[in-house]
């Protein structure tokens, strides 16, 4: 895609709307997603022309009721997904319209994903969940070669999560909570320059959910991580240093944390 | 790497498709069961086909025969040299043999083979098929005193003797009740066997009945001097097929010419109804004469009309082809040729066709041709075969029976495919949000693909490599396990009153085992490539919003 058509269809977007709070720089941005599901013959649109930015290294909450699209924005910022129509900017590069193999390596080297339900694969022990990325990335050889770092960093990993002690244990042997906090892990393995999380807490008690919170601002103040996280939970949203509110797939206002 | 790991740990996990693959280890054990089974059939059948036949036979069908055989056998070794091992001429004509069992004629339909016994060993197995220790090694038409098959008691010179005393004593007693005085001398001969040898070697009498029957027979030299104007009547029922026979002949310590007789034309096996042992029984034995009538004609080319012989049992041929067996009678080439005219005035003695041995891995169909060409049929009138010609039929039968359960088994498997069919699409359907981490996780669309590609692999390595060891295993211990089968039935696998051979021939040939092996592996591959289609085109969405 040639890039002087990028940049110039951004700065029209930027004159139209300018920024309130250039914080930091953002490290996502969206212009005019819009994505709609079909139905049989009846077409549901669930977002009609997101605008927003990501700051980096911040903490950002996408609040909604539920069918307001913010899981869908999540999978389209994830690019697990393509949008009908807008661009999705990744740092300096549009990542919406990639081929995808290309799509597919974002998606393991540079962006970390959590999901409410966890998602681990039933087979495998925590370790090897938490390496599975890698394991994607890398062929056999290379893999059995960097087999022992990639361990210690693994185990690195669940220490920090505090899963320090489980590492053989299948995921049907752990709570919630810790599943959760294997997935983080697991999202962190490839060192990703942002993580977006599902309802993170969306399917733990109040204790643990408050646990993961902490976890992931501690990782958001320690280490900078971008965190951008959906949830319909406004007490969780207050934790964030930006919320972005969508409702009826448009982002309804932005407010400062 | 995730691949390996993940088609490792649903190999280790997933029992249902292990399931779904005992239908590809039991078809793949059964090929290999049944290939080695037939192959060991063929080879076993090929070889005494082979063994009996001798390589390539020139034969001439008309009644004057070859008449100089060794002309043709001599162009034959100037085209062929050393490559040609063995030649011999041989008689054949069909013929009837008669013999006596229990006081009544049996007559058989045989085919009688006049060979030369220094050279026709040389061209074909004869001399293995032998029960004779001696003929076995150095095959001839003698009367052996001992030294025959252990089911063969009673055979040999003891048993004509035997025989001979007790037929003589039985017509002494049968004269003097019959005519109140002893009969002073009984002439040399075959008289109706009125006893019969069991095995311990005692000869039992028959009832009282039975020899009175015969007394009406006109083979009893009537002594009566109240009718002598009746020509006496012959003792001996062949007297006019004999040869003539030297005044000294004593059967006691003389034989008429000897006879070799297949061994299914005299012998039966049947099971005793008491005990349910297998008996074998023989209608006679060797020592005992035969008559064999057959076609003759004055001379090579001549009139054809029936000519009859004495013949003594001196062996019993057993090349276990009932169809070898049933039939065949082997005499002296000269005896046969000199019974049935063969041999002009000249002294020329014509023969009905030559075998031939060729050296090992001679092309015996380029060897055909060859002959056929330089003896066209039109000129000279032979019919030139090589074994496989000869038994084409057969040969053609089994080989397509063979095919026909080939193909039969592995659509077996190929139903085996199926079954893995179903259990992928199910196993795709459970793990469909697994694919959909995957995918979430980085994964491409090909690395899914094989992931179920690779666990179609190892389901059919698995599946084939235990039918494989499965089958191996039943082959190695196949007669083990047949008697254990016979051991909780009670009933034999293979009937001895049927078949033939005591232990299961069996063949392993490796290139079959690869072949079905692999054969099974891509069915159980090729049946997991639309399930793991399906799988790698999951949208990863649609398949993390899949619960």
């Amino acid at each position: 895609m040639p890039r002087p058509t990028v940049l110039s269809k951004r700065s029209i977007v930027k004159v139209l709307k300018p920024e309130p709070e250039p914080a930091s720089d953002p490290i996502l941005v969206t212009r005019g997603i819009c994505k709609s599901y079909r139905k049989g013959k009846l077409e549901v649109p669930v977002l009609k022309g997101v605008d927003m930015q990501i700051p980096a290294g911040k903490l950002t909450a996408i609040v909604g009721q539920s069918g307001s699209g913010k899981s869908t924005l999540l999978h389209l910022l994830a690019t697990l997904d393509e949008p009908d129509d807008g661009q999705i900017h990744f740092g300096d590069r549009r990542i919406d319209n990639l081929n995808r193999r290309e799509k597919d390596r974002i998606r393991n080297q540079s962006i970390g994903i959590i999901f409410q339900f966890y998602h681990l694969l039933p087979e495998l022990t925590t370790i090897e969940n938490v390496l599975v990325p890698k394991m994607i990335s890398e062929n056999v050889f290379s893999f059995w070669r960097n087999k022992r770092r990639h361990r210690e960093k693994a185990a690195h990993l669940l220490e920090l999560v505090g899963l320090g002690h489980r590492l053989n244990h299948k995921p049907c042997e752990l709570s919630g909570g810790e599943m959760q906090r294997v997935a983080i892990a697991r999202s962190l393995i490839s060192s990703p320059q942002i993580l977006l999380a599902d309802e993170p807490t969306g399917n733990l008690d109040q204790e643990n959910g408050e646990e993961i919170m902490t976890l992931l601002k501690n990782l958001n103040q320690d280490d900078e991580l971008t965190i951008v996280m959906v949830t319909h939970d406004n007490e969780i949203a207050d934790d964030a240093d930006h919320t972005i509110r969508l409702e009826s797939g448009i982002v309804a206002r932005r407010i400062a944390a | 790497m995730y691949k390996l790991l993940l088609a490792w740990r649903y190999l280790k996990t997933r029992y249902i498709a292990l399931a779904s693959i005992v239908s590809v280890t039991l078809g793949v054990a059964t090929l290999i069961v049944v290939n080695a089974v037939m192959a060991g059939f063929t080879s076993e059948m090929k070889d005494r086909l082979h063994g009996v036949l001798s390589d390539v036979e020139i034969k001439s069908p008309t009644s004057r025969g070859i008449l100089n055989s060794d002309a043709y056998l001599a162009k034959v070794k100037d085209m062929y040299g050393d490559r040609l091992e063995a030649a011999t001429p041989i008689v054949r004509c069909p013929a009837i043999l008669n013999f006596q069992f229990r006081g009544q004629m049996i007559n058989q339909q045989v085919l009688l083979v006049g060979i030369d016994d220094a050279t026709y060993s040389a061209v074909s197995d004869y001399r293995k098929y032998l029960l004779n220790e001696e003929n076995r090694q150095q095959p001839d038409f003698e009367l052996k005193e001992s030294g025959y098959d252990p089911r063969l008691q009673n055979a040999g010179w003891e048993h004509r003797r035997n025989q001979v005393a007790a037929e003589r004593k039985l017509q002494e007693q049968i004269n003097e009740f019959r005519y109140g005085k002893k009969v002073e001398q009984v002439k040399q001969s075959v008289i109706p066997r009125v006893t019969e040898p069991v095995d311990d070697g005692v000869l039992v009498p028959l009832p009282d009945q039975a020899p009175s029957l015969e007394t009406e027979d006109k083979s009893l030299v009537i002594l009566d001097s109240s009718r002598p104007e009746q020509k006496p009547v012959a003792i001996d029922p062949y007297s006019e097929a004999r040869a003539p026979i030297e005044n000294d002949f004593d059967p006691m310590k003389h034989h008429h010419v000897g006879i070799v007789l297949g061994m299914a034309i005299a012998h039966q096996k049947a099971r005793d109804p008491q005990t349910g042992e297998v008996r074998d029984i023989f209608l006679c034995r060797p020592g005992d004469d035969v008559q064999i009538t057959m076609p003759a004609t004055n001379g090579p080319g001549g009139n054809l009309r029936p000519a009859s012989a004495i013949c003594t049992v001196v062996d019993f041929y057993e090349s276990k082809m009932h169809q070898y067996d049933a039939s065949f009678a082997f005499m002296p080439l000269g005896e046969l040729q000199r019974i049935r005219g063969m041999i002009s005035d000249d002294g020329q003695a014509s023969v009905t066709g030559m075998q031939l041995k060729f050296a090992e891995g001679e092309n015996l169909d380029q060897v055909r041709t060859e002959l056929t060409t330089a003896f066209p049929p039109m000129i000279h009138g032979f019919q030139i075969q090589t074994w496989e010609d000869i038994q084409r039929p057969m040969l053609a039968a089994v080989e397509l029976e063979i095919t026909l359960l080939n193909i039969l088994l592995f659509l077996i498997i190929a139903v085996a495919g199926f079954g893995i069919l179903a259990i992928f699409f199910m196993i795709v359907v459970e793990k469909t949000r697994d694919i959909g981490i995957l995918k979430a996780l980085g994964a491409p669309s090909r690395g899914v693909l094989s992931i179920f590609l690779s666990y179609g692999l190892s389901l059919g390595i698995v599946g084939s490599g235990v039918g494989t060891l499965l089958g191996l295993l039943f082959v190695i211990n196949i007669n083990r396990i047949a008697r254990v089968i016979e051991w909780m039935t009670g009933r034999e696998v293979f009937d001895p009153t049927v078949y033939y051979f005591s232990e299961i021939p069996t063949i392993l040939n490796p290139l079959t085992i690869v072949m079905v092996a692999l054969g099974a592996t891509l069915i159980a591959v090729m049946a997991s490539v639309l399930p793991s289609f399906r799988a790698s085109r999951l949208h990863p969405v649609e398949a993390l919003r899949y619960e």
